[in-house]
């Protein structure tokens, strides 16, 4: 097992230095600059902003320069906030960004799985019906409408809690819900799947034939199968859902990173979409593991060799 | 009993809460203000936008500076003198201190003001300072000493300023953010991070408290400011709100007290509900469409015409920007003092006679129903940018011009339009400050990128020039009407709207007042 | 009658009934499953053939009328007005064309991709798994819109170019899922006799592998549809989807979000045309899902 954790991480190294000289070299290619404006600046001031920012060097070169400053713990500084370095914005939001995304992914757990086996035990019952129909509603409606409209009723009209904000703990209600129902939704629907499946299995009929309570075979051996498909979708999710939302970050004002994937590409703010892709990249591959891991400890008839 | 116990309990808690809160608000004056996107940088010398200006205006202060209504007062320089020539400036300095308590003195201005050529800062805004001496020659690198720049500290209360050429907006223009003085000695310990809490150094009414990207940044009151007596308010806190329909919720839910822009979607709600706490005024910004004079197209004189005259602009205005928009019918626009504002010829043609002018007009240059006009609209991502686009698609249509629409992301879009890449562009400019200069200088034909409809006319070039030499305000304005007129006979940009400013403003604000730059300081504000 | 001829007559029909008779056997028996689908074609039929039910053109502007303007059932604006005065109903229709077909046509790439993806990575196991689901790892940690945003710069714009980015990025998630159904498939005895009788690798992918993955592959699916309708419409919302004139169900949405107090009718019916369709096609996935299930007879 440590053996099999020492390799994997071993294989992240190569993996990572894909995706930085991937991202590098891409984002070179994209039309504009850091330093294009409405207002053009003259061509003597863009060339001293290029060298002031060792633009004007050769690509490799610029490339090596980066890769050195990864090495020693440095992102580089932003091109865009200016005040910035890009380690002091991805640090300085990320823990907001772990935080929601924790709480909604822990949140969309219980209950997305909860509801996912109960619409299985009651499988074309109304419960059923109901609680997948619900649950698609949840897909189907996207995050930039159910956000205004939380905003909008809860916000603004019921005037329960703020509109948008950071610093309360009031502040986390609303983009909560927001970022946990359509991972509910997912949840139920592949818990209910692989459930149905599970509970059709020969073993667990072999378990209830020997005369197993229905109760203790389905927490015993049903459920403990049944999320295995929950857990291989949850590894990348989970980097997804505690890295911020866009769309959620920015309706309610909350200063995650969710918003410099988009804003630095569209920004070519090179620095920042380096440091976000790094640190995303690391996490996702940190989450895979750790999800490969969990199946390993659920599914017994796996083994790291 | 017990239930009997709990009320007593919670209405107890209920007025202590209520104590507290009324002690807080008489404690402090909170000013609550949406400022658009997250201000890039603090450092105003390499500052771009007015996201960072409205907040750099209330951390600092330049020689001169904004009253209410937008006239140019005495900032840190109490008085001035000009010389006959109107290329010398001598600025008499104020006894004021920076936030840390040193004296503001003249050696302030001129380490900032060379900051600002400075090619190492690589300022963005660094052409702006060309008027001058010498200063166009060090931001190009062609003069390496910094020291040979037009200003100089006579004593630490005099500052003079050596212009190139005279410019009488020039008490105006340093009103600019990229102006504002820094203090040298906190640039030089803290290097990037001097903009930081707690290194901040400014010589404003307010310093910097706390700064959360993307979150607010919040200032207090400093009460080493030399008119600190007549600032009430004890704190400001602006927060970047990039979501206009968001930000108008948090205005109405009470959390925001000024707005940085209203949506255009929403005014016929706010005409019905909340029309006294709507404030929407002329700016000093044109929106327009570049025609792109190197295609053959749009090098045809009668094509712009004919397409400048088929745009419906009250329709436009009214009907898709709901109001947030002037129809436009000048390139510099309206409300710059002592200017006549020049106008396009067919400004008060009716609709009908215009249509069937510019019919015309396109058969003359050779399309008709067997030969359509195709033109392809350029325009960046933005709600209000598409909506113009289509309504002035189905407007072209209607004298048989085949327009398709291209919509690029702002970079990409930026990319196109100076490559050039396109048939038709829109654009928009808000002036630096208020002279008609910051409008026509954009397009004399040395001017690069900046002119992207690539027009070049030698005498438009001539005028806008000359009247860089002319002291006298009103020969020079004159020369600069008939530079315009020309300019709009020639019609190498569509002038489409003018710009209005766009501000939710509680009833709960005092001491706010219109003006045309759309600068509104929190020195002359209180909230009730 | 004999029993010989019971067997004979029998037989024959065994035989005949292949497992795809036999499923469409079943899903029709499903009673919401067929109504979904009734629906689906419809909204489908109307969508596609919209520019021959003699309805107004999408680009129509009506300068009378204001925007978002109430329906006017007078006037023949079933969902009112839009930003720009055109017949919202009419937009409607043709975006659901839109969104249609790159919500099926990216669906289609990542369920071939990442079904076989994910079969092959999970089945061999060892170096040829590591290697290819790194290449997953690496393709999930480049952000999604710099992507976008490289396929528009080198090939131009074009809607099938959304097709692609949405398809190339949705079959990572496919991938991962139908791994781990294989990898726990693999240990199961009847593969491994399989295995042990010389069936070759390939065919037992084919075989047993991939239709023993379709409950959950098929659940995926209903959620890849709608995932990349929205993903669409983000693309959209970034200025790099679908031109004006056109427009998709994500556009109209977004935009109709925006103005839900002052035009509710607009995003409940944009909204409600969204959802039916989704719920719809996700009853039709789940009558799938249970007619192909060998033990759910």
């Amino acid at each position: 097992m440590l053996h099999y954790v020492m390799r994997r991480l071993g294989g992240a190294v190569p993996t990572l230095f894909i995706i930085i000289a991937g991202a590098f070299f891409m984002m070179r290619l994209a039309p504009g600059g850091p330093f294009a404006r409405e207002r053009r600046v003259p061509p003597e001031v863009e060339a001293n902003l290029m060298k002031a920012y060792h633009l004007d060097e050769p690509l490799w070169q610029q490339f090596l320069r980066y890769l050195n400053g990864l090495l020693h713990g440095d992102f580089g500084p932003s091109f865009k906030y200016k005040d910035f370095a890009v380690a002091d914005l991805i640090f300085g939001g990320f823990p907001v960004s772990l935080q929601l995304g924790g709480i909604a992914i822990a949140l969309a757990l219980v209950i997305g799985v909860t509801l996912g086996i109960w619409a299985a035990l009651r499988q074309n019952s109304w419960i059923d019906y109901a609680s997948m129909s619900v649950s698609m509603v949840g897909i189907a409606v996207p995050n930039f409408v159910v956000a205004p409209i939380l905003t909008l009723v809860i916000g603004l009209q019921l005037q329960l809690l703020p509109v948008g904000g950071w610093g309360r703990p009031s502040h986390y209600v609303l983009p909560v819900i927001a970022l946990c129902l359509p991972q509910i939704a997912a949840i139920a629907r592949l818990t209910r799947a692989s459930m149905i499946e599970v509970l059709s299995s020969n073993y667990v009929r072999t378990a209830r034939a020997k005369g197993l309570p229905a109760r203790l075979t389905i927490s015993r051996h049903a459920i403990r199968a049944a999320i295995l498909p929950v857990v291989s979708y949850l590894g990348p999710a989970i980097a997804g859902i505690i890295t911020g939302s866009v769309v959620v970050e920015q309706i309610f004002s909350i200063p995650g990173i969710g918003r410099y994937f988009v804003q630095g590409s569209l920004n070519r703010d090179y620095t920042l979409v380096m440091g976000v892709t790094v640190f995303y990249g690391a996490l996702v591959i940190l989450c895979n593991l750790i999800a490969d891991l969990l199946y390993g400890v659920l599914d017994p008839k796996v083994r790291y060799d | 009993m017990s239930l009997m116990k709990r009320n007593v309990l919670l209405s107890a808690l209920t007025a202590a809460t209520l104590i507290l809160a009324s002690t807080a608000a008489q404690a402090e004056m909170v000013l609550h203000r949406g400022n658009g996107a997250e201000p890039e940088t603090m450092d105003p010398q390499k500052s771009t936008g007015v996201t960072e200006a409205n907040i750099q205006y209330e951390i600092f202060e330049g020689l001169t500076t904004y009253s209410p209504d937008g006239e140019v007062v005495p900032g840190m320089a109490e008085k001035w003198d000009v010389s006959d020539d109107g290329k010398t400036y001598t600025f008499h300095l104020r006894d004021a201190k920076w936030s840390n308590g040193d004296p503001v003195t003249a050696e302030d201005f001129v380490y900032s003001f060379q900051r600002l050529v400075d090619p190492a800062i690589a300022a963005d805004y660094a052409p702006i300072a060309d008027p001058i001496l010498n200063a166009e020659q060090i931001r190009k690198g062609e003069e390496k000493d910094l020291t040979k720049l037009g200003v100089k500290a006579v004593d630490a209360k005099t500052f003079e300023v050596t212009l190139a050429r005279p410019a009488p907006y020039f008490l105006g223009l340093i009103r600019h953010n990229t102006f504002l003085p820094v203090h040298k000695a906190t640039v030089e310990k803290f290097g990037q991070d001097w903009t930081k809490p707690g290194n901040m150094v400014g010589n404003g009414a307010f310093t910097m408290e706390s700064w959360t990207p993307q979150a607010s940044m919040a200032l207090a009151k400093s009460p080493s400011y030399y008119d600190a007596a007549n600032v009430k308010l004890d704190k400001i806190v602006y927060y970047p709100t990039e979501d206009i329909s968001e930000e108008f919720k948090r205005y109405r839910a009470g959390e925001l007290h000024i707005t940085y822009e209203v949506p255009s979607d929403q005014i016929k709600f706010i005409e019905a509900n909340m029309k006294d706490e709507y404030e929407a005024k002329p700016y000093l910004g044109t929106y327009y469409y570049v025609v792109n004079g190197t295609r053959e197209a749009g090098s045809k004189k009668e094509v712009r015409e004919a397409l400048a005259l088929a745009i419906d602009r009250e329709a436009i205005a009214e009907k898709v920007t709901g109001g947030s928009f002037l129809p436009g019918y000048s390139w510099v626009p309206p409300g710059m003092i002592g200017y006549k504002t020049q106008y396009v010829s067919f400004k008060d043609m009716p609709k009908q006679q215009r249509i069937a002018k510019a019919k015309e007009l396109l058969a003359a240059a050779g399309y008709g129903p067997d030969n359509p006009l195709n033109m392809e609209i350029l325009y960046n991502t933005s709600e209000n940018h598409k909506k113009i686009a289509i309504a002035v698609q189905s407007m072209w249509k209607a004298i048989g011009v085949n327009a398709t629409l291209n919509n690029q992301e702002w970079q990409v879009y930026l990319d196109t339009r100076d490559e050039k890449q396109f048939d038709v562009a829109r654009a928009g400019w808000i002036g630096d400050f208020a002279d008609p200069v910051t409008f026509l200088d954009l397009f004399l034909s040395d001017a690069g990128v900046r002119n992207d409809a690539g027009y070049n006319n030698p005498e438009y070039d001539k005028l806008v020039k000359n009247s860089f030499g002319i002291g006298d305000p009103e020969t020079r304005l004159a020369s600069l009407q008939r530079a315009e007129q020309i300019f709009l006979n020639d019609l190498p940009i569509i002038p489409i709207l003018t710009y209005k400013t766009k501000h939710m403003v509680s009833k709960k604000v005092q001491g706010w007042a219109y003006n045309n730059l759309d600068f509104h300081l929190g020195r002359y504000m209180s909230v009730q | 009658m004999s029993v010989a001829d019971i067997t004979l007559g029998t037989a024959p029909e065994v035989k005949g009934r292949s497992l795809w008779a036999d499923a469409r056997h079943r899903f029709l028996r499903n009673k919401a499953a067929v109504t979904s689908l009734v629906i689906f074609c419809i909204i489908a039929l109307a969508c596609f053939l919209a520019p021959h039910l003699g309805l107004r053109a999408p680009d129509d502007i009506n300068w009378e009328l204001e925007s978002w303007g109430p329906p006017n059932l007078e006037l023949g604006y079933l969902l009112g007005t839009d930003a720009n005065n055109r017949d919202l109903f009419v937009r409607l229709l043709y975006g659901g064309q839109v969104s249609l077909l790159v919500g099926f046509t990216a669906t289609l790439v990542s369920l071939v991709i990442g079904v076989i993806w994910g079969a092959t990575a999970g089945f061999i196991g060892g170096r040829v798994d590591g290697f290819m689901m790194r290449i997953v790892d690496i393709l999930y940690s480049i952000p999604f819109i710099f992507f976008v945003i490289m396929l528009t710069v080198v090939f131009g714009r074009h809607i099938t170019l959304i097709y692609i980015a949405i398809g190339a990025v949705s079959w990572l998630d496919m991938a991962r899922i139908v791994r781990g159904q294989t990898i726990s498939i693999r240990r199961r005895e009847y593969i491994e006799a399989a295995e042990a009788s010389g069936v070759s690798k390939w065919r037992i992918i084919t075989r047993h592998v991939i239709p023993n993955c379709m409950g959950p592959v098929v659940v995926y699916v209903t959620l890849t549809v709608p995932n990349v309708i929205l993903i669409e419409s983000f693309i959209s919302f970034l200025g790099m989807g679908v031109q004006e004139p056109d427009s998709s169900w994500g556009t109209l949405i977004s935009e109709a979000a925006v103005v839900m107090e002052i035009a509710p009718w607009a995003i409940i019916g944009t909204g409600s045309m969204l959802a039916i369709t989704l719920l719809s096609l996700n009853f039709i996935g789940d009558g799938m899902r249970d007619a192909l299930d060998p033990r759910d007879r």
